[in-house]
């Protein structure tokens, strides 16, 4: 009986409820340098046996990925992650890559991916900001500057202008209170403060934007709720009514990202599927970022809303190694 | 020998006049600059006999007002001005015994209380700590205050410098060696274009991203190149923008900010809070760069720091500044 009161620490039930949303299926026996060895012999001699790596990365969470990487360092004198980069190719190869990385650093090279485009991609730059938490945001920009010897906020600024970049800057600058303890008072005022500057047609965003990039997520949500109640619509649809511009989709995105995440990635996961073309990054970021965290829930809410599983989804739109990794990613069992 | 009553002699009267106004001198001397000298108060109000002690009150009119009611009364804004006096010692140990990161949080949340003439105090704790040391003072407002710096002062600032100081309390700078490609001279052209057209400095975009995010090292060097091209200092071409003027000296030469801000805390006249700078500074650097403050003080202003402190500061408080300035040798 005391074993079953210690085991139901608040702190464990926290961690079995993150590892029941993860989509990703890891196998009991773990040895860091058997797969170290495993690897070795799928990238040696001619070609590359995709199927060997898929088989072991795709099943291995990111403290047992880093394990493997020092095990083959320590083996081989070889950066793994340096030799998969040349032994694979095209989308596979992206993929994996983001998948063996730490994840803080993940977000870093997708951050930086993202800004380094001719088009400079924000969503990701957002989902980064508002998906984390404070702590965790503090890490990727930690692990930015490490890579990169110049801070996120920086890069950001110098990839942006206008509101855009007041915007942005100020999501990856937050530092927000983690508190869970709301002001309604509060919460009621800047509500307001947002039908009123949504309602102007001149729509100023300064006051829109200080609000997003500072207040606690538990306040931001609290506002939300509250001015859904004071309009009978929610906020984003009003945005998106009133004032149908680029800035305002990042607006948006934003909000979508506080209010319910799931529900945001299977969005973005839906219409990278929709889309017609070869650009597959959204897809690869997602399942490669949410696989350890909550992929399973957003297949549970993809389904609900599109009556499709989203493997078959994925697996229709895309082909070959890449697929098979997705596929794994997403719990497809051996 | 005994002095009978009615045989004091005319040069006892003269000494003893003068012994009173010296007291009166050493009294208020006692009072005025920085901190309270207690040893004096001790030696003169001590010891002092009722009719001394009346002499002194109906002698000294601007800390005593004749009430009508037939008694003299301590002035209340004097009264105030003690108590100020008197805690600065206090005040000066408590901030010194405190964790650095409480002790930036509880600045820069007294600075916002404060109000406007108190924000060059968030630009100081913003610009010239570590990224480290300021996001512990971040993590260290969120125990005190519940709420993120950046949330507090967003919502108190209004006006253009609020885009300035909510990215400047933000900023996470790179603190690594210089990167290969380096654009100081780039970046300083564009402060230079911003500078010449004339248009408003404070928010504009360019500007605060150059100030607010890019690395201490290379904004150095934008210092430097904008002398170069320019002819001219970029704190002294800011000299219109204070904030702006502020944050480029926090961020480039920070020991001539400080001695400037020390200078005008040591002076006379000085009002309440730029007094209180002198505890706030010393504190603040005592463990980082005092000394070199003091050498800057010196070829600025042509005295030591520590001469100055010793001429105005009093007691106590006298001595724990000079001690926190010597610790190093």
């Amino acid at each position: 009986m005391q074993w079953f009161y210690l085991r139901h620490t608040p702190e464990r039930l926290e961690r079995e409820r993150v590892i029941v949303m993860a989509s990703l299926v890891v196998p009991d026996h773990f040895s860091a340098t058997e797969d170290a060895e495993t690897l070795r012999k799928a990238c040696q001699g001619w070609g590359t046996n995709e199927k060997l790596i898929i088989k072991v990365l795709g099943h291995r969470n990111a403290a047992q990925r880093k394990q493997i990487r020092q095990a083959y360092e320590q083996l081989y004198e070889e950066d793994l992650v340096k030799r998969l980069e040349s032994e694979l190719s095209g989308d596979f190869e992206k993929a994996v890559y983001r998948w063996i990385l730490d994840p803080v650093d993940r977000d870093a090279v997708l951050a930086n991916v993202a800004l380094k485009k001719s088009n400079p991609d924000f969503p990701v730059i957002i989902e980064i900001s508002c998906v984390h938490s404070p702590d965790e945001l503090l890490e990727v920009r930690k692990a930015y500057k490490l890579r990169y010897k110049r801070s996120l906020e920086e890069d950001v600024a110098a990839h942006t202008t206008g509101d855009i970049r007041k915007l942005l800057v100020g999501l990856v600058s937050a530092y927000r209170f983690e508190g869970e303890e709301i002001n309604a008072r509060l919460a009621n005022s800047e509500a307001d403060v947002l039908h009123n500057a949504i309602k102007d047609k001149a729509f100023n965003h300064d006051e829109v934007i200080r609000i997003l990039t500072t207040r606690s997520k538990a306040q931001l949500r609290a506002t939300f709720n509250r001015y859904r109640d004071d309009q009978g619509t929610s906020i984003t649809k009003n945005i998106l009514v009133e004032h149908p511009d680029d800035f305002s989709v990042a607006l948006r995105t934003t909000i979508r990202c506080f209010n319910d995440q799931q529900k945001y990635f299977e969005k973005v996961l839906r219409n990278a599927i929709k889309r017609a073309g070869t650009d597959e990054d959204d897809i690869t970021r997602v399942i490669v970022t949410r696989a350890e965290k909550d992929l399973k829930e957003i297949k549970e809410g993809y389904y609900k809303r599109n009556s499709a599983s989203l493997d078959q989804a994925v697996a229709k739109d895309t082909s070959g190694d890449y697929k098979a990794f997705l596929l794994a990613l997403l719990g497809k069992e051996e | 020998m005994i002095i009978k009553p009615g045989t004091r002699k005319r040069g006892d009267d003269r000494d003893e006049a003068m012994a009173q106004s010296d007291e009166l001198e050493a009294l208020t001397k006692a009072f005025s600059g920085h901190g309270v000298d207690e040893t004096t108060l001790i030696a003169v109000l001590g010891k002092s006999h009722p009719e001394k002690r009346k002499a002194f009150r109906k002698g000294n009119p601007q800390f005593f007002k004749e009430d009508e009611r037939s008694f003299e009364r301590w002035d209340d804004h004097r009264i105030k001005l003690l108590k100020r006096e008197f805690s600065r010692f206090k005040n000066a140990v408590v901030l010194w015994a405190m964790h650095p990161w409480e002790r930036d949080a509880r600045l820069m949340k007294e600075a916002l209380k404060d109000g406007p003439d108190s924000y060059n105090v968030l630009i100081e704790v913003a610009c010239t700590r570590s990224s480290e040391e300021l996001l512990g003072a971040r993590r260290a407002y969120h125990s005190l205050f519940e709420h993120s710096i950046e949330e507090d002062v967003a919502s108190h600032v209004h006006g253009p410098e609020r885009r300035l100081l909510v990215a400047l309390v933000s900023a996470y700078r790179y603190e690594g060696t210089k990167p290969k490609e380096d654009n100081a001279k780039a970046e300083a052209k564009t402060i230079l274009n911003v500078i010449k057209s004339g248009e408003k400095k404070t928010d504009n975009e360019e500007v605060i991203r150059i100030l607010t995010t890019r690395s201490k090292l290379l904004l150095k060097a934008v210092y430097k190149d904008y002398q170069e091209i320019s002819g001219s200092n970029l704190d002294e071409d800011l000299k219109s923008d204070s904030r702006l003027q502020e944050t480029v000296q926090c961020l480039c030469t920070p020991e001539r900010y400080f001695s400037q801000v020390l200078d005008l805390a040591l002076e006379i006249d000085a009002d309440k809070s730029t007094k209180k700078a002198l505890t706030r500074v010393i504190v603040t650097r005592a463990d980082v760069d005092v000394k070199e403050i003091d050498e800057e003080f010196n070829k600025m202003y042509g005295v030591r720091l520590t001469k100055k402190i010793e001429d105005t500061a009093n007691g106590n408080y006298k001595d724990f500044l000079l001690r926190l300035i010597a610790k190093g040798d």
